[in-house]
């Protein structure tokens, strides 16, 4: 009861200034057959030290002496202490989403830093105060598409993030629009030659990723080209965003979104992350979400309020732009501040030393007999490499090591079978990539490789299952 | 404010009716509820719109209104000054604040809508309540 | 004060610029770890093509400069560490500490989603927890924690019913949503393929019961239903309800954005409710960060829960928790990975804190604070509709509105007086609303206090009406145009 700050006096005190008996007088109106008899069945209640001491344990039971090469869309970066102690400033996590501007300016000028560190590294002319995740945003991305196409043909890559695929599979599948899945080719980037005869079926909206989900970047601004020149509408997700310190943003796109997690916000077993959403000026009253705009007060004083509020729900109701009421503020401010002090220049190091060493490590792995590259495609910070018939052997002899060696990419493509995806950040250190290298080696040396095998790809469902 | 020569609808646009052409706008009084009026969406010239659907929508900062068509026809023209000005519906919205004109398919129509009268007492009734 | 400095400017605490503003060539906040491998740069690796120059107006500032800024920017904002933040239908509680500590435990913060199970018991074994206790508070059989705010969660329960009547035939036409639910309601249920039938309260701002007879059709999927509404009322016909719906073939869901008025005291099970979501950031104390991030979690009835978002954290025969994605029956994800992890670790937190009597007791305090301001303003303010409240009290701007008051100014000259405002114009059945709720997290002193500055507003919209009106007087900026800002809009800083 340490959270309450009621004495026993005063709500007595209380209950006699509005002249009720008991406390139950007022849970009257909720009939009494509706009303708990005895108390819940819960665990608790617990002091303080307890509730570490259950958490500890919790954590302790978590690998938290484990070095991981796993990526696709959580990427682990080193965060600055200085991210966790502003964000841990109560004027912002405990506030609400800023209606009340005069008394939100905090929350507010730090919305409009974000939306515009977000513009500038997509090369957009717009973005929004965040969405969910990266998986939310990809798919309100697709559905602000299809409202300015007035579309009702989705192209999605295949490389596009299974679980964003999913979610966005859920959102769609009462909305009668059709999704027509774009296959990767053996450099494992966006089959163009199939995209091109999926365009001559009419104008579509496509959703491509880049770097995608094998790690490959894509030619955004050829793709761009290609769709444009058929009426339709490209959106780039991005799922890693620190490749854009580096790598040419998608300038040429409609929409570009993703998830903006990379920039000092905690892996966290898979949230709270952040989305967002970027988009070219023109198509700024379809964005959903909030979207943070300068103004001035009565004084002449600049200042920041929500604006273009008729776009969301609590005024459209069932015709807004989308359903989602809240952003994720106080991660987008995370990354707001993990921005601002890595900078210009310091984000464009951190960048190549994501590049530098997951370059060494796929290179360093590509050397071990029985190990291959999988795909030829420029990569950023995570690859995918191909161990015929060994992948489970390799997988846990890591494991043995404390080393979570990368994911099972057939989990997702079960024509990747032999295929894992290797994620390294600035966090990994050579001596642990040597050590993942020489793991390699140990386990192929003792079981040489079989002849190879054809890498023939079997077309399938997508299953979730393991 | 309410000009005689208009005939009205009880959604609060009004309409200027010139032989086969009708000029369409929204109320004094809808702009009055409004307020401050910052985006409008308007049919594309050479649209078809329906008597009594919507036809595009006006919005304030708090408040997005379904803008209805009194009648039906082909949009003969949009007011462009209203991307950019979309206060003129405030300060003149029986005049520069306009929104779209259309070529009427059933003149017969317009025989269903109010009168000046009638719809200064159809406002008057409302606030009464 | 400030006026009689003529020489100087004045400190920048009292007009923050732009991080980009404040930007120099060659500052930097954060330095890198020396590189152990072969370094590498964009243009050797990508090409030329491919690789980006310099990121155009990205700022460049130091550390302190970033730990300032911030810093300052917070002494902007309210926050509930602040004081009373009596914003109906948000719930604006205290945010223990110690959660923040748990969910930031090494592990907790650095598990990666895909970490195969046998190394993520840990995480998994607080998901599994969390859910059993949101089960238990609800009385309902299953809870998906995956849905990353109310919203979403609506969305997911609106989907599980359409994915039910499905299976039985006919996923129907129309949600049933009434004219007091909140805008995320109807906007759910139109990305469900359903189309919205609203529903008009009665006198007593519930639903009335002839009006629900009447619309609960056989194309009707369900109603949609907040308990308490957003009056605070408590649907007491809420069994009566239930069967009109069920009768007809329908199912019940419940918003439970209001579930701070019930836990420990009645679970929604009990009510006829088949599915519902609650709100972690409302109810459970997870901070609501400046608007997000949330958890909307899903609770359902047993026969519902082979429709939950895929997957769902299960226990095997030996006791080792799993993430189970084999349902066929599932809406599908609507979120990446395991959704908002963090925010289960604070729930879970705060009701191990609480335990069954500490939750009840904090519903009992929410309410009697809630009626302790509705006993004490009623004279001064109109009450629109007298039935009895729970958690919240709505009163309407009427008798001050004839001065030309409006909910608005009260709200922002509240501001003047240290408090934070209270949800203005929501719900929409109340013409000029003004909507508060107090929660469990204030003492009697502070309610008083609030209690006083609302009956001195009540007397400055009698005498002196253009003062309230022109609130806030004394914030660091005045009233902003919301005009403005909106005609042209100005979404970034460019140099």
């Amino acid at each position: 009861m340490r959270y309450l700050p009621l004495s026993p006096g005063e709500r007595a005190a209380m209950l006699r200034a509005i002249g009720r008996q008991s406390i139950q007088e007022l849970f009257e109106p909720i009939p009494e057959s509706l009303r708990l008899s005895g108390p819940l069945k819960l665990p608790g209640p617990m002091s303080e030290p307890e509730i570490l001491e259950f958490f500890r344990r919790a954590a302790e039971e978590s690998s938290p002496d484990y070095v991981s090469f796993l990526g696709a869309g959580a990427y682990s970066h080193y965060r600055p202490v200085a991210v966790d102690s502003l964000l841990s400033r109560g004027e912002f996590f405990t506030a609400y989403t800023p209606y009340q501007a005069e008394i939100a300016q905090g929350t507010l000028q730090a919305m409009f830093e974000f939306q515009t560190l977000m513009a500038q590294l997509t090369g957009m002319d717009v973005a929004n105060a965040s969405l969910y995740d990266g998986s939310t945003a990809a798919t309100e991305a697709v559905l602000m598409g299809l409202r300015i196409l007035g579309g009702r043909r989705v192209l999605v890559a295949r490389s596009v993030h299974p679980e964003y695929r999913q979610v966005l599979r859920t959102y769609l599948q009462h909305q009668d629009v059709e999704t027509v899945e774009i296959p990767f080719s053996a450099s494992g980037q966006l089959d163009l030659d199939k995209l091109e005869k999926e365009l001559k079926a009419g104008p579509a909206c496509l959703l491509v990723q880049s770097p995608n989900f094998v790690g490959a970047l894509e030619p955004t601004s050829k793709i761009s080209g290609l769709v444009q020149g058929a009426e339709g509408l490209v959106i780039v997700a991005v799922a890693e965003p620190l490749s854009l310190a580096v790598v040419q943003p998608p300038t040429e796109a409609d929409i570009v979104c993703g998830e903006a997690q990379s920039f000092g916000v905690a892996v966290a077993y898979g949230g709270p992350y952040v989305g967002f959403l970027a988009a070219k000026a023109q198509y700024v009253r379809q964005v959903p979400g909030r979207l943070v705009g300068e103004t001035r007060d009565t004084e002449g004083r600049r200042g920041y309020v929500l604006t273009l509020a008729t776009r969301e729900q609590h005024i459209r109701r069932e015709k807004a732009t989308s359903n989602i009421c809240t952003n994720q503020s106080l991660c987008a401010l995370a990354a707001t501040i993990y921005l601002a002090l890595l900078g210009k220049r310091g984000l464009k190091a951190l960048a190549e030393q994501n590049l530098a060493k997951a370059h060494y490590a796929a290179q360093e792995l590509a050397a071990v007999p029985g190990v291959s590259a999988a795909f030829t495609a420029p990569f950023f910070n995570e690859f995918s490499i191909r161990a015929p018939r060994k992948v489970d052997r390799l997988l846990a002899a890591l494991g043995d090591e404390k080393i979570i060696g990368g994911l099972k990419l057939e989990r997702f493509y079960p024509e990747l079978k032999d295929h894992v995806l290797i994620a390294v950040t600035e966090t990994a250190r050579r001596m642990d990539l040597d050590r993942m290298v020489r793991t390699y080696r140990r386990v192929l040396a003792a079981d040489p490789p079989p002849a190879r095998q054809s890498a023939k790809a079997t077309p399938s469902g997508e299953p979730v299952a393991r | 404010m309410v000009p005689v020569e208009l005939q009205y609808t009880k959604d609060h646009e009004w309409i200027r009716v010139d032989q086969s052409t009708g000029t369409i706008g929204i109320t004094d009084h809808a702009q009055n509820e409004l307020g401050d009026i910052v985006f409008v969406e308007l049919p594309k010239a050479g649209d078809h719109v329906s008597a009594k659907e919507s036809l595009g929508s006006v919005e304030s900062v708090k408040a997005v209104s379904d803008i209805y068509s009194p009648v039906s026809g082909e949009v003969l023209a949009v007011n462009a000054k209203l991307q950019d000005k979309p206060e003129l519906i405030n300060t003149d919205p029986y005049g520069d604040g306009w929104l779209v004109r259309v070529s009427l398919s059933d003149p017969h129509e317009v025989e269903t809508l109010m009168s000046s009268e009638e719809y200064a007492a159809y406002v008057q009734d409302k606030a009464a309540h | 004060m400030i006026k009689s400095i003529q020489s100087a400017r004045p400190h920048v605490t009292r007009n923050e610029d732009l991080i980009f503003e404040l930007s120099a060539p060659g500052k930097r906040g954060a330095e890198l770890a020396p590189l152990d491998v072969p370094a590498l740069s964009a243009g050797e690796a990508l090409g030329p093509e491919l690789a980006r120059g310099e990121i155009e107006g990205f700022p460049e500032v130091s550390e302190l400069e970033v730990i300032r800024h911030f810093t300052r920017l917070s002494t902007w904002n309210y926050g509930v560490d602040t004081g009373l933040y009596p914003l109906g239908s948000c719930t604006m509680k205290y945010n223990p500490r110690v959660n923040e500590v748990a969910a930031r435990l090494e592990g907790l913060a650095t598990l990666h989603p895909y970490a195969p199970a046998e190394l993520a018991q840990g995480c998994l074994r607080v998901l599994h927890e969390t859910a059993r206790c949101l089960a238990e508070i609800t009385g309902m059989d299953a809870v998906s924690l995956q849905p990353a705010a109310g919203a979403q969660g609506e969305l997911t329960g609106i989907l599980i019913i359409r994915a039910y009547l499905q299976e039985r035939g006919q996923p129907r036409e129309f949600v049933l949503v009434p004219d007091s639910a909140h805008g995320t309601n109807p906007a759910s249920v139109a990305i469900s393929g359903y189309k919205v039938r609203n529903l008009k309260s009665n006198a007593r701002g519930c639903v009335d019961l002839s009006e629900l007879e009447h619309a609960m059709t056989e194309d009707v999927a369900g109603l949609m239903l907040t308990n308490p509404n957003t009056l605070g009322v408590f649907e007491s016909e809420i069994r009566k309800i239930a069967d009109l719906v069920h009768a007809k073939g329908g199912l019940l869901y419940m918003d439970g954005a209001n579930m701070n008025a019930l836990v420990g005291v009645a679970q929604p099970a009990s009510f006829g409710v088949d599915v519902m979501h609650l709100n972690l950031h409302k109810t459970f104390t997870t901070p609501h960060g400046g608007g997000g991030p949330g958890s909307g979690p899903v609770a359902v009835r047993k026969f519902l829960d082979p429709y939950l978002p895929s997957p769902v954290v299960a226990r095997d025969s030996d006791g080792r928790y799993f993430l189970n994605a084999n349902r066929p029956k599932s809406i599908g994800r609507v979120r990446a990975f395991c959704g908002n992890f963090g925010m289960a670790v604070r729930a879970l937190a705060y009701i191990l804190a609480n335990g069954a009597e500490g939750l009840k007791q904090t519903t009992e305090d929410a309410v009697l604070n809630a009626n302790y301001i509705r006993a004490r303003l009623k004279d001064l303010y109109e009450l629109p509709y007298d039935a009895p409240s729970l958690h919240e009290c709505v009163f309407s701007d009427s008798r001050q509105a004839a001065k030309g008051v409006r909910t608005g100014d009260i709200a922002k000259r509240l501001v003047d007086y240290g408090f934070h405002p209270y949800t203005t114009s929501f719900p929409l059945i109340v013409p000029g609303a003004m909507m508060i709720e107090p929660t469990e997290s204030a003492s009697k002193a502070e309610l008083d206090a609030f209690i006083e500055a609302m009956r001195a507003i009540a007397a400055e919209a009698e005498e002196d009406p253009e003062l309230v009106r022109q609130a806030p007087h004394t914030t660091r900026v005045t009233r902003l145009d919301g005009t403005a800002a909106a005609r042209k809009p100005v979404l970034r800083w460019r140099p």
